[in-house]
């Protein structure tokens, strides 16, 4: 499968955030997670955000997946503004246009590989009769063709991961976010995974967004890192390291402070 | 999500947790069956004593008597309307009336006199009744053996089951109902009986010196044409019927032992209780009735027809008067037994409440990630209900199953028990087939009502706190 129908081939925003603030009360106390984050994200770029635990970087993906909502400022991901769309149009947002992948991966344990990944096919109605032949197929790309039947705590970290992003692409999302995807695998097995994803941001033209604090593995696979700190954008650097830059074709944008 | 989708998860969801599904599912069960069975055994009380009704075979007919007779039915009757000195009298002209209201298919007197009958030269006593020829299509004469009367005016008869027993020199046993009428019939279908009774004639006109061989009526000199003479009669009967009838059951031609057809009855002129009290009111020779039966279309129409007799200064009576209390008392107690039961239901339901708000706190992080890749509000919701629905069924079915088995263990101790006091056996505990649809639908919608808080709360369930929920 390469550069399917449909993927915005340009170069306009995928992903525009502007004045973006998420704010939360703890008791007496007002926590600024987001504070007035301003970004574009070009289609088919590959993204990094950055930053050390609690500057707010996990809080912008999920602003972006549509699993929260802004507290002032917007989000606009593919011309919709996401703080406008109602809790259905949201979660419908989140079943075609987002495919995520987590640190703690994130599969129900008590279905199988096949189930797991056969679950968003379920959300979006597809037909029966095709489920089992696309989950399989979505699994075989990810080489755990031989584990179908197998339940999560069967597998390895590595594996469960490879069956996370298996299930992330099955609806055919143009954008993948991906949580601290390496976090919970060991240095061989990340780097297998990162590779997985580099993969479809460069075959399917994906956009990709990955949250990591690991400034060396962003360095390797992205092609724009942004830094964040107290909710706050404090870097914004193209990344020239060349093994990002490989098969590159998508601009990154220039230093926005 | 489609519907064979919710199902399949929401059955893979309650397999997860066996052991505590399962108890709850018992719960709904044991609520279910102790609503069945205190319906069914309402439904079960209820039966017999509308079969014994039924049996009467008076539900279409209303029963029309003078108020001079001063035996009435309803105190409040009494006190409004004539005295029963002035009251009308129930002659042939008012039946006659009668018969042309509307909705009024016959009207025919009740002919019935206590008299002596012979069968192999022993006499036996017994009340006989008259009866018209539409008793023909009543359900009560469904069930003779032989045959109906040939002709409204032939000298037949039809004998009840007692009184066949009591001519076959077989001792009625107290209180059983299934005798084999057949059995009864065979040797008596066909035979003659001997009925003795006496006959009143008019005698000619008053002064006249009226002798009889018999007896004599003491007839009052100053009223004309008033007076008769009763004289000793005899008339051969043919058997041509035994009826399966209720002796015990309600007022009415069939509470009588023997049965005649009415033209024959009434060409008998065979004096009756009302006769001698009568006498001083009767100028001419047109009969006077103790009572008279009215037959109605529908039993939708006894009530108005039972008020416009009323209105024409009679006393009425019908079997719907009667089984209207009835009825009521069963319908309260069928209330009050759906409350009883539906208690064990309400606690199942605070069950399932229980059980899938524990559900949820378990399930937090699953339904994070569900949100995460797709899942609506809409789907969260419909999957707990989906749960709550198959509980609901499940539960249901399995307690029709108890209730039904719980009823035939109380049947079987009731009859045992019935059965040492000697008494017939009767089915206490009726489950029909609506009972059975009613309590797994209804067990279907508890299940789905309490579904609701949990359900709502699945749903609204923050997609950010429930995937941070370890």
């Amino acid at each position: 499968m390469s550069s399917a129908p449909g993927f915005p081939q340009n170069h306009a925003p995928a992903i525009r955030a502007e004045q973006l603030c998420r704010h939360y009360r703890m008791g007496e106390t007002l926590i600024r997670a987001v504070d007035g984050v301003t970004l574009n994200v070009r289609t088919g770029e590959f993204v990094a955000l950055l930053g050390s635990s609690g500057s707010g970087k996990s809080s912008v993906l999920n602003l972006i997946a549509g699993l929260d909502r802004p507290t002032s400022g917007s989000v606009i991901v593919q011309e919709r503004d996401l703080a406008q769309l109602s809790r259905e149009d949201l979660a419908r947002y989140r079943l075609h246009t987002v495919g995520m992948v987590f640190q703690s991966f994130n599969l129900i344990a008590s279905m199988t590989l096949a189930e797991n990944v056969e679950l968003p096919m379920r959300f979006a109605e597809v037909d029966r009769e095709k489920r089992g032949d696309l989950a399989r197929e979505a699994l075989a790309r990810v080489g755990l063709l031989a584990r179908v039947n197998h339940r999560p705590s069967e597998l390895s970290g590595g594996e469960q991961q490879r069956a996370a992003l298996a299930r992330a692409l099955i609806n055919r999302p143009q954008l993948l976010l991906a949580d601290e995807p390496t976090g919970n695998l060991d240095s061989h097995t990340g780097t297998e995974i990162m590779n997985m994803v580099r993969e479809f941001n460069q075959q399917l033209r994906m956009t990709v967004v990955m949250v990591t604090h690991e400034r060396a593995l962003a360095e390797r696979y992205a092609q724009r890192l942004i830094f964040l700190a107290d909710g706050k954008l404090v870097g914004d650097d193209s990344n020239s390291t060349v093994a990002a830059k490989a098969g590159t074709h998508a601009s990154a944008e220039g230093e926005r402070r | 999500m489609k519907l064979p989708d919710l199902t399949e998860l929401a059955v893979r969801n309650l397999r997860e947790s066996v052991l505590r599904n399962s108890l709850t599912t018992i719960g709904i069960s044991v609520g279910v069956a102790s609503l069945v069975a205190m319906l069914s055994l309402g439904i079960g009380l209820q039966q017999p004593a509308s079969r014994r009704l039924m049996k009467s075979g008076l539900f279409d007919t209303v029963v029309v008597t003078s108020r001079r007779d001063l035996r009435n039915f309803n105190r409040e009757e009494e006190r409004s309307g004539p005295a029963p000195g002035e009251s009308r009298i129930l002659d042939e002209p008012t039946r006659r009336e009668i018969e042309r209201l509307p909705n009024v298919l016959e009207a025919y007197p009740d002919i019935r006199f206590i008299t002596e009958l012979r069968f192999e030269d022993k006499p036996h006593l017994t009340m006989v009744a008259a009866l018209p020829p539409s008793a023909q299509s009543n359900d009560a004469f469904d069930a003779v053996q032989g045959h109906f009367f040939s002709t409204d005016i032939a000298p037949e008869v039809i004998l009840q089951k007692t009184f066949a027993e009591e001519l076959l020199g077989k001792t009625p046993r107290v209180g059983i109902d299934e005798t084999n009428v057949a059995e009864l019939a065979a040797p008596l279908l066909g035979k003659e009986l001997t009925m003795r009774y006496a006959q009143r004639e008019t005698t000619e006109a008053a002064g006249s010196k009226a002798t009889n061989d018999s007896s004599t009526a003491p007839a009052d000199r100053s009223l004309a044409g008033a007076a008769y003479s009763v004289v000793s009669r005899e008339q051969k009967l043919k058997i041509v019927g035994v009826a399966d009838l209720d002796p015990e059951s309600m007022r009415g031609p069939t509470r009588a032992r023997v049965f005649l057809p009415l033209k024959l009855a009434e060409s008998l002129h065979a004096m009756q209780p009302t006769d001698l009290r009568e006498i001083s009111r009767s100028a001419n020779d047109e009969p006077v009735y103790s009572s008279v039966s009215v037959r109605v279309k529908s039993p939708s129409q006894i009530q108005a027809v039972e008020d416009t007799v009323k209105k024409m200064g009679f006393n009425t009576f019908s079997i719907l008067d009667a089984s209207r209390s009835v009825q009521q008392f069963f319908k309260v107690l069928d209330v009050f037994l759906g409350i009883f039961g539906s208690l064990a239901l309400a606690v199942a339901f605070i069950g399932i409440v229980n059980t899938l708000v524990m559900a949820i706190l378990e399930r937090r992080r699953e339904i994070g990630i569900m949100k995460a890749i797709g899942a609506s509000d809409g789907d969260i919701r419909k999957l707990f209900f989906a749960e709550a629905g198959a509980m609901g069924v499940l539960g249901g079915i399995v307690g029709v199953a108890l209730g039904w088995a719980i009823g035939q263990v109380i049947n079987l101790g009731t009859n045992i028990y019935l059965k040492r006091q000697s008494f017939p056996p009767e089915h206490f505990w009726a489950v029909p087939w609506w009972l059975v649809a009613f309590a797994v639908v209804f067990s279907f919608l508890v299940s789905l009502a309490a579904g609701l808080y949990p359900a709502g709360r699945a749903a609204r369930l923050d997609p950010v706190q429930a995937l941070r929920y370890e």
